[in-house]
């Protein structure tokens, strides 16, 4: 755990809170998944959600962006607002919600178009591009921020699902920042990628903190030290602690914290 | 003894070697299984099939090709001038068999002795009476080549009856021996047990392939036969159809009767496609399980429908309300209908037939495409209707090529409603309200009517059957080469 400490921590004291979640509940039929949860998640950090599995830490995820509600069954209770306005507000539609907050999931799912295609796909719902011309610079601009830019640049037509696994996620993470969210939401985006392309996406997230708020569920505690600010450590559907990275991972102030850190439990 | 007694004793003798090889094997291991290589089971499963399997196979070789044997030689010793005028070799044996059975059966029954029928007489007895009598119908009288032609083939028979007995029994036993000798503690029963259950498994699939050929072949024959009394350039250029059934005045061209079944398809896919896809994605993606759980199966009941129902549907319901609303004095005051048979009353119901294809498949397909794809959708900002046009449905559209293919395919060779629904009148016609009809119905009309067997007006059936054939074909091999080329492949 010695790296932990050389990894620069930069949280400054007067960032703004981009998401504020509390006192969330989230049913599934008759289960409880997630009780009582309070989270502060700060702009242009990385927000990163352990915990073992089960423990409640993607459903929670799905909240912030209302995916829960494509589940019959899941119900949600508490108040979740994104620059201070109630996600789960009648007024909201979920639809426009989900533009403003990306997400990237667990499997790379590209969908069976082209790469271009793929990339243009929230541009042209959401109708952000005037002209092709528009729409082309939009599809660069997002491939360079998905890193990927240089390795599809020339068979931009070429059906996305041929790509390997870490180009298919990467190309994901550019078709989520492709509708210029604010938040980007990503589930185990690494779980199914090789380390060398797991590390490709870790330095992607970290040059993503940049312009938005990333929030990043993971089941991998170096990766959660390796980019994250801020840590959250979910048990039993229970927020146990959140705080900053360095601190939770040196000094959790709560035993089933350390425990999972030094692998005791989970 | 008769075959039946045969069978019964050949499965005993296996039940037996199953029970001995069994025990043996148990022995063998001093009693305990684990010593042996397979479960005890294994062992007697294996002496069951060695005594079994083979003395079976030889008894239906038997069955089969003896007898022809049997006739071959019992024809060779019939002279040639002993042929009746206008009868043929074939014929007669038909009857010497005939009457060597009509023997045997009439001493089964009581009505002759044993005696009696080694010594039966033309010159005393009428045979074609006596035969009659028991129920056996012959249809000339029979002289004395065919009396004592069918006295050897009884001699023949029963002798090879006896052989035949004798043949399989020893071979079931000497099967049951083999593999007694073979059962010891290290012999690997399940390996042999389990080869013999991959080749009846490999029987089976070959079943439906061999027919598929059988079936294929005696239509290429017949077609044949029709291309050598008619020419072909006629068939498939000939724009008329009017079989007459003389000698003279038939017209017999495809092209009348392909042109009505293609109409007839098309107007049925029209209903048929969209129809059944929007259902689909209603089922797929927006019924709740309840809703699907009740509508899917109602749905499908479509497809269980018998066709003659959907063609009386046709005749009775579909056809008088068109001539309502497009006939003479109709709702729409135009004359384009004159009577209930027409393209559109047969794709319109045609088409109703097809919708369980069309959406059953087209459901499954959907489903199919994984939620991951839709969540990414969704998780953008689409909305599920976006999702389902820009992503599911592209996701899924090669399965649902495939599935109108199939749909075709159904369409194109249905018969009954065309046969109710759309009339008889072979014709080339735009008018989708006029009678048309289909290659199916006329290769019906062809082979019931009353004409000659050898004839080109009944012939033809086989040609429209054959080009039949080759064009679903074609559509299928499409559909299967659409769907593989194009899948996704999920994981």
């Amino acid at each position: 755990m010695d790296d932990l400490r050389s990894v620069e921590r930069i949280v400054s004291d007067d960032e703004k809170t981009k998401i504020s979640a509390k006192n969330v509940q989230v049913y599934y039929g008759d289960t409880h998944a997630i009780r009582d949860v309070d989270v502060e998640i700060a702009d242009k950090t990385v927000t990163a959600f352990i915990g073992p599995s089960g423990c409640g830490k993607s459903t929670f995820l799905r909240c912030l962006n209302r995916m829960n509600d494509t589940i019959d069954i899941c119900r949600v209770e508490g108040d979740i607002r994104i620059d201070g306005e109630d996600i789960y507000d009648k007024r909201v539609d979920p639809v426009q919600l989900r533009a403003k907050v990306g997400m990237v999931f667990q499997k790379p799912n590209p969908f069976p178009k082209s790469i271009y295609d793929n990339v243009a796909y929230g541009p042209r719902i959401h109708g952000l591009a005037h002209s092709k011309a528009e729409l082309d610079e939009i599809v660069e601009k997002s491939l360079r921020r998905g890193a990927i830019w240089n390795e599809v640049k020339d068979r931009l037509d070429a059906p996305g699902t041929g790509l390997s696994g870490g180009q298919q996620q990467r190309l994901c993470i550019a078709r989520a920042v492709a509708t210029e969210p604010e938040v980007l939401l990503m589930d185990e985006p690494c779980s199914a990628l090789d380390p060398i392309a797991t590390a490709q996406v870790e330095e992607l997230i970290d040059e993503l903190r940049q312009s938005y708020s990333v929030v990043i569920v993971t089941h991998s505690m170096q990766q959660a030290a390796r980019v994250s600010q801020r840590t959250a450590f979910f048990h039993l559907g229970n927020l146990v602690e959140f705080g900053e990275t360095g601190q939770i991972f040196t000094n959790p102030t709560d035993e089933r914290t350390e425990s999972y850190i030094s692998g005791r439990i989970g | 003894m008769p075959v039946f007694w045969i069978v019964c004793a050949v499965l005993a003798i296996g039940v037996i070697g199953y029970g001995l090889c069994r025990s043996k094997a148990m022995k063998s291991a001093g009693g305990n299984a684990r010593n042996l290589h397979s479960l005890p089971s294994y062992y007697g499963a294996n002496a069951f099939l060695f005594s079994v399997v083979a003395p079976l196979a030889l008894l239906f070789a038997w069955l089969i090709f003896v007898p022809i044997l049997i006739d071959r030689s019992i024809g060779a010793t019939i002279p040639e001038d002993r042929i009746a005028e206008g009868s043929s070799l074939g014929l007669m044996m038909a009857d010497v068999s005939r009457v060597s059975n009509g023997l045997n059966l009439a001493v089964s029954e009581g009505a002759m002795t044993e005696e009696e029928s080694r010594s039966i007489r033309t010159e005393f007895t009428d045979v074609r009476e006596r035969l009659a009598s028991v129920g056996v119908a012959l249809g000339s009288n029979v002289d004395a080549t065919i009396l004592q032609a069918a006295q050897k083939h009884r001699a023949a028979s029963d002798r090879s009856r006896l052989f035949m007995s004798i043949a399989v029994i020893a071979l079931s036993l000497a099967g049951l021996a083999l593999a007694m000798s073979r059962t010891k503690a290290d012999f690997r029963a399940r390996n042999t047990v389990e080869a013999a259950v991959k080749v009846m498994l490999i029987a089976a699939a070959s079943v439906a392939i061999l027919t598929t050929l059988g079936i294929v072949l005696s239509l290429l024959f017949n077609t044949i036969e029709f291309f050598r009394i008619w020419p072909a350039t006629d068939f498939f250029f000939n724009t008329t159809w009017s079989p007459s059934f003389g000698d003279t005045g038939s017209e017999l061209g495809l092209a009348p009767l392909l042109w009505g079944t293609f109409y007839i398809s098309i107007v049925a896919l029209a209903v048929a496609v969209p129809v059944g896809l929007f259902a689909a994605i209603y089922l797929a993606e927006y019924a709740s399980p309840k809703v699907r759980a009740f509508a899917k199966p109602l749905l499908e009941i479509l497809a269980g429908i018998p066709t003659i129902v959907y063609g009386l549907f046709a005749l009775l319901t579909v056809g008088p309300l068109l001539v309502s609303f497009f006939g003479d004095g109709g709702t729409f005051g135009v004359e384009w209908m004159r009577g209930g048979t027409a393209v559109m009353t047969a794709g319109l119901v045609m088409g109703v037939m097809l919708i369980p294809f069309v959406s059953s498949l087209s459901d499954d397909i959907i489903n199919a495409v994984p939620q991951a794809m839709r969540d990414g959708s969704l998780g953008i900002g689409a909305t599920k209707s976006e999702t389902i046009r820009q992503v599911v449905l592209p996701a899924a559209l090669p399965g649902i090529v495939g599935a109108i293919l199939l749909a075709a395919s159904r369409a194109i060779g249905e018969t009954m409603i065309v046969v109710m629904g759309a009339g008889a009148a072979a014709k080339l016609s735009l008018n989708p309200f006029e009678a048309m009809t289909t290659v199916t119905a006329k290769i019906v009309s062809q082979l019931t009517g009353d004409s000659d067997f050898a004839s080109p007006q009944a012939l033809v059936a086989f040609a429209l059957g054959m080009s039949l054939f080759v064009i679903t074909l074609a559509l299928n091999v499409l559909a299967l080469y659409i769907v593989r080329r194009y899948r996704e492949q999920y994981d």
